[in-house]
């Protein structure tokens, strides 16, 4: 493996730096800023069996230092995704991450069976622990939860196509669940994600941002000190918005690091990251 | 979706590929009760159409960006064209009262232009400009693209007051008739955008209504606009968090080209949507209201209390 390399499973990722969830639109506008092909991957917004709608607006509102969202995982289903979406992101040159969200396991498990015969995905990340809790889809609080959805959407996929479970922002439990994920399949796991909270009206939602950089490092030594993962792949989720942001996380643990509010607020951001990196490897 | 143009036009489809660029503030001056600012943005002016928008990063703790119409593009001597967009300060969650206070030769991240534009007539037709406040920023543009191409342009400009009425005297150099209406009568008729309409459409007839300002307005065109028989596109204001496709956090509900409804995103596949397209009920009230709806409307523009 070349310097700079990140491996998921058996996926190579050529850089650490990756798209999280949500926060790259569909590929095509993302891509007006920088090559897909440049970024280590691109994960999906999350995609469910059926087209969800999403809440009302407003959807994303301010906070000191970070973004709160409340999307709902508002999506197009899986079917519109494979249809329109997947394709054109892997014309793109993207490593593609399908992240998907369901009702159930059995949701979870058909999603896995049809995304098995998808060309190009690259990988599947698992997101069960959405901190929206958004209406009418599964909540894993419990790290048992996460193992057997990760479990019924590992069963009918390739053996070479990795699984990552993006565990819940609990920073308690977060080697506990890592630990029961990886038994379950996981080739790769993102800690630190956005953190439960709630809009000024009360709705649940997840907070994104510098402010949630701290809990991911924090996220990060809890693995570090509390178990051992055998070389399973670990992603750092929230918070980073420079190079130095990155080599920190990369320092304490990382194997690669998902970029997601920091594009919101600057679409450049994933190429500049891409280019800082470059320039002065860690 | 939805942005389709009116028969006999050109349809906008995707705005060409925005630039991110840092821009520098070359000019603020005062507007009325608005703040006009000049910005020096490389690329951005050159891919202009009348109807997209820039969005403006305002610092690191400020994660949110700030859209605002482009008023007008124009030559500075050393910097190429110029981008100056209109500031309402007080507005709730605009950042105006920031922007506003920034000094000449500021520099901030800026990607445009942003969204669908307005889609222009082929033929040379007659086009009604509807617009209330600062919201009208955005149709002065659109005027004289208009007019290059041989449309009669009226335009209906509405405030509260004279100081918040935007610009109506550089509306008569570009326009056949401008009809002014504020609230309490301090320059042209008493009343609302509202209630002149109606007889602004009968009398001149349009073909096609442009709209910008708030919900209500942007509803009450859409609909005199079907009654007439005339197209509408309308310049739909919400919070638009991040502007560039990426959030899905501006959901704006439609009904798609099959008849079903669905919601699109405002600042791809708006900001200028058919009026007709538009499920108007299911907007949820004043984008500006309420600490909820905090970050980034497209551009400042206050509640300019108008109802139909």
């Amino acid at each position: 493996m070349s310097a700079g390399e990140v491996r998921l499973g058996a996926l190579r990722l050529p850089g650490p730096v990756v798209v999280a969830a949500g926060c790259g639109g569909t590929g095509r506008e993302l891509a007006g800023f920088v090559d897909l092909s440049r970024l280590g991957a691109f994960t999906t917004r999350s995609v469910t069996r059926d087209p969800r709608p999403g809440p009302p607006g407003p959807r994303l509102v301010e906070a000191p230092s970070g973004l709160l969202h409340a999307t709902g995982l508002a999506n197009p289903g899986l079917q519109h995704f494979l249809a329109v979406e997947l394709p054109w992101l892997v014309a793109a040159g993207a490593r593609v991450v399908v992240s998907v969200s369901g009702a159930d396991l059995g949701e979870y498990a058909e999603l896995g069976r049809r995304l098995a015969h998808a060309p190009g995905v690259a990988a599947v990340e698992v997101a069960a622990t959405s901190p929206e809790e958004p209406p009418g889809l599964l909540s894993a609080r419990e790290p048992f939860h996460a193992a057997s959805v990760v479990g019924a959407v590992r069963r009918d996929l390739p053996v070479d196509l990795p699984v990552v479970a993006k565990l819940r922002a609990d920073v308690p439990r977060v080697a506990e669940a890592a630990r029961a994920v990886v038994d379950a399949g996981a080739a790769a796991v993102v800690v630190g994600g956005a953190l439960p909270a709630a809009l000024p009206d009360g709705r649940p939602a997840g907070l994104g941002g510098p402010a949630a950089l701290p809990v991911t490092r924090r996220c990060l030594a809890e693995l570090r000190e509390r178990v051992d993962l055998g070389g399973v792949a670990v992603l750092a989720g929230a918070g980073a918005t420079t190079a130095a942001d990155v080599r920190g996380l990369l320092a304490a643990g990382a194997d690669a690091v998902q970029v997601g509010t920091a594009l919101l607020h600057d679409p450049t951001a994933a190429a500049r990251l891409v280019d800082d990196l470059e320039e002065t490897p860690a | 979706m939805t942005s389709a143009a009116v028969p006999g036009s050109r349809a906008p489809g995707p705005s060409v590929a925005p630039v991110h660029v840092e821009a520098e503030l070359l000019a603020t001056r005062r507007l009325g009760a608005y703040r006009l600012l000049t910005f020096a943005a490389a690329g951005v002016a050159e891919r202009f159409r009348p109807g997209a928008v820039v969005a403006l990063s305002l610092g690191p703790e400020r994660l949110a960006r700030r859209s605002f119409w482009v008023h007008r593009v124009r030559p500075v001597g050393g910097h190429g064209a110029s981008v100056d967009v209109v500031l309402a300060p007080g507005a709730p969650g605009s950042g105006s009262a920031w922007l506003a206070a920034q000094p000449v030769g500021t520099r901030l991240p800026l990607t445009g232009p942003l969204g669908r534009p307005f889609a222009l007539p082929r033929e040379p037709v007659d086009c009604l400009l509807v617009g209330v406040e600062a919201s009208a920023a955005v149709l002065f543009p659109l005027a004289e693209r208009l007019r290059e191409r041989g449309c009669g342009v009226h335009l209906l400009l509405g405030a509260r007051d004279e100081a918040h009425l935007l610009s109506a005297l550089e509306a008569r150099r570009t326009a056949r008739s401008v009809t002014v209406v504020t609230a309490d009568g301090s320059v042209g008729r008493r009343g609302d955008v509202g209630g002149a309409l109606p007889e602004r459409v009968a009398r001149l007839d349009p073909d096609v209504l442009y709209a910008a300002g708030p919900l209500p307005t942007l509803h009450a065109v859409a609909a005199a606009a079907e009654a007439h028989g005339a197209w509408s596109q309308t310049a739909v204001e919400v919070p638009s968090p991040c502007a560039t496709g990426l959030c899905h956090g501006c959901p704006l509900p439609v009904v798609g080209e099959d008849g079903a409804p669905r919601e699109v995103r405002a600042c791809t596949e708006g900001p200028v949507v058919r009026g007709d397209r538009v499920r108007w009920a299911d907007l949820t009230g004043d984008p500006w209201a309420g600490p909820a709806a905090d970050p980034a409307p497209v551009r400042a523009a206050g509640p300019a209390g108008e109802r139909p």
